[in-house]
């Protein structure tokens, strides 16, 4: 069974798994990280305090989050359609990744950074720091080590999602899982599918904690 | 003749609106700190001390009243002219407060990137600073890799590094080991008189004033209790929030003397008199017994301070003669109340 279509076809699900994973993970952050940022300059107790948008944003990430991935996937395939063109393949997978994991993103963002002690912003006001100058040399720079961190559960959560929109026409593992094991009884195929997710995830995870402690000056 | 005033502040008050109702935190607050004091500012935990001290360089902005700072009016400056305003005013806390995620150079030139001077020069001066604050072979090291009083130290050279004309300090040695505050202290008298930068210190602790100020205020329930001359509040409080402050010492009284209803009598050494065994002096001309309750006599500037306090004997015209005795020698003495009993 495994004859050299079968490996060709493996190693073009993987492609297409990480093009899909690293490519949403991306826009997630192009999106997530500011939109985090936001909810903690905008809190109660942040530096810039501004309750109406913290409300607001709070709540859309709140709903956003408590759609279903494949319904999402679903609803929103007339944009997908808008944006790439088409709403099936591992490009328009992206679109729905993006918005499903963005939100997500936000949250980590937003609790890295809200994990900070307020004694350091304090010190950089107290010197003359700007808002923008503390957002961008004390919070994120400081949290780094979080920030990695929460970037690679992101990664492989959104790596989990991406697996799930074989179901809804995406390529990649997921597809083939799905077309193989489902349709056709090939469970070995499933199988090995599974497997490389795993290694995926796990070599996603190990590099993840090394950059994080490679990053992280506190403990020496 | 008078040094100049550097830190004005006008009928100062804070008020937090919370849920639970609104927290008085500063009340008529009127302080004038002048150019080359090292300014103590004294008081028991929520006297409102940290609130003061962040209304000084606005991080905490006032409910009314004025901040003048070198002869501005800062509570009315906008928020760049604020920023531009906080760097001659450094700050340290208790906490440090370093980046923990740059080394010690970098936490030093963070200030100065902040406002925006040449990277080379900003190295320079760091150099000059941990030479100055005895750390030059820990320009690279990580904060996580220092000791709390070499975090301090980092902290007054991160503050230092602007050419600010005044630091102000929150409990700055309150997280730090006796000895290693000393040492603190000693690096901000050795500022303090090197440099002339104005030093405000933030504590709870008489010794900390006693060591290194000139002047202390004395901040008891969100108000100034008292102020003026470190001596003159040592050795002459006059407010009941100072004695506690001066002497803690004396709630033990209640504890371990056969306090009866006899009075006590404070015997106040005020670096007038020599120190000569007046006690013993005075049971030897009166020829009767005295009950020493408490004794804390301390050597400042080579001269005698401190307290002693006796129960005298019942006999009015015995304890009339030893007060006469007393003050014979230039002491001070104050009969103590509240102890007994
Ligand atoms: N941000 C705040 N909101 C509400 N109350 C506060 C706030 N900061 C301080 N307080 C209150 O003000 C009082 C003085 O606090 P603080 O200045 O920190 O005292 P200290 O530094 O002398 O211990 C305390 O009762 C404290 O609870
Ligand atoms: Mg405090």
């Amino acid at each position: 069974m495994l004859d050299s279509q079968m490996i060709w076809l493996l190693v073009q699900g993987i492609g297409e798994t990480l093009y899909m994973t690293l490519g949403a993970t991306l826009f997630s952050y192009v999106i997530g990280l500011p939109l985090g940022v936001i909810l903690v300059v905008c809190a109660k107790d942040g530096i810039k305090p501004c309750l109406p948008v913290y409300r607001v944003l709070d709540v859309i990430v709140n709903l956003t989050r408590s759609i279903p991935f494949l319904v999402l996937a679903v609803w929103i395939i007339p944009f997908t359609r808008l944006i790439t063109g088409t709403s099936i393949g591992s490009t328009a997978m992206i679109v729905p990744l993006v918005l499903a994991a963005a939100p997500f993103v936000a949250r980590l963002v937003e609790s890295s950074l809200l994990e900070l002690d307020k004694g350091i912003i304090e010190a950089a006001q107290s010197m003359g720091a700007s808002n923008f100058q503390i957002i961008w040399k004390v919070m994120l720079s400081e949290s780094k080590p979080s920030l990695l961190n929460g970037a690679t559960i992101a990664v492989t959560t959104i790596l989990g999602y991406s697996a799930m929109g074989g179901f809804v026409g995406a390529g990649g593992l997921g597809a083939i899982a799905y077309n193989y094991g489902y349709y056709r009884y090939q469970t070995d195929i499933m199988l090995i599918t599974v497997i490389l997710l795993v290694i995926i995830v796990q070599v996603m995870q190990g590099s993840g904690n090394k950059l994080t402690s490679h990053a992280d000056k506190r403990k020496i | 003749m008078e040094k100049e005033i550097i830190i004005q502040i006008q009928d100062l008050e804070k008020t937090f609106r919370t849920k639970s109702g609104d927290v008085h935190a500063l009340r008529d607050i009127n302080l004038e700190i002048r150019k080359g004091d090292i300014f103590g500012i004294i008081g028991m935990s929520g006297a409102g001390k940290s609130t003061l001290v962040r209304c000084i360089n606005l991080l905490e902005k006032p409910t009314a009243g004025k901040v003048i700072f070198d002869g501005i009016d800062i509570s009315g400056l906008e928020d760049a002219e604020l920023r531009k305003m906080r760097r001659s005013m450094g700050m340290i806390f208790q906490q440090f407060n370093l980046l923990m995620q740059k080394t010690a150079e970098e936490n030093i030139c963070f200030p100065l990137e902040i406002a925006g001077v040449d990277k080379r020069k900003a190295k320079a001066r760091a150099k000059e600073l941990l030479e100055l604050v005895g750390l030059s072979d820990r320009a690279k090291s990580y904060p996580s890799q220092l000791s709390g009083g070499q975090k301090q130290r980092v902290a007054i050279a991160r503050a230092l590094a602007p050419n600010p004309k005044v630091i102000l300090c929150d409990e700055a040695t309150s997280a730090l080991d006796p000895v290693t505050t000393n040492s603190i202290l000693s690096l901000l008298k050795d500022i303090n008189r090197k440099l002339g930068v104005t030093v405000v210190i933030i504590t709870h602790e008489m010794d900390v004033i006693e060591k290194i100020c000139n002047r202390v205020a004395i901040i008891d329930s969100s108000h100034i209790a008292e102020s003026g001359s470190v001596e003159e509040i040592f050795f002459k409080p006059q407010t009941e929030a100072a004695r506690r402050l001066v002497y803690p010492e004396g709630d033990q009284l209640t504890q371990f003397g056969p306090v009866a209803e006899q009075a006590c009598w404070r015997i106040v050494f005020d670096g007038n008199s020599s120190f000569e065994p007046v006690i013993a002096g005075m049971v030897l001309e009166c020829k009767a017994p005295v009950n020493i309750l408490f004794a804390d006599t301390k050597n400042i500037d080579g001269k005698a301070f401190g307290q002693i306090v006796v129960q005298l004997p019942e006999d009015v015209d015995i304890a009339e003669r030893m007060l006469k005795y007393l003050r014979s020698k230039n002491l001070t003495v104050e009969e103590v109340r509240g102890y007994a009993g």
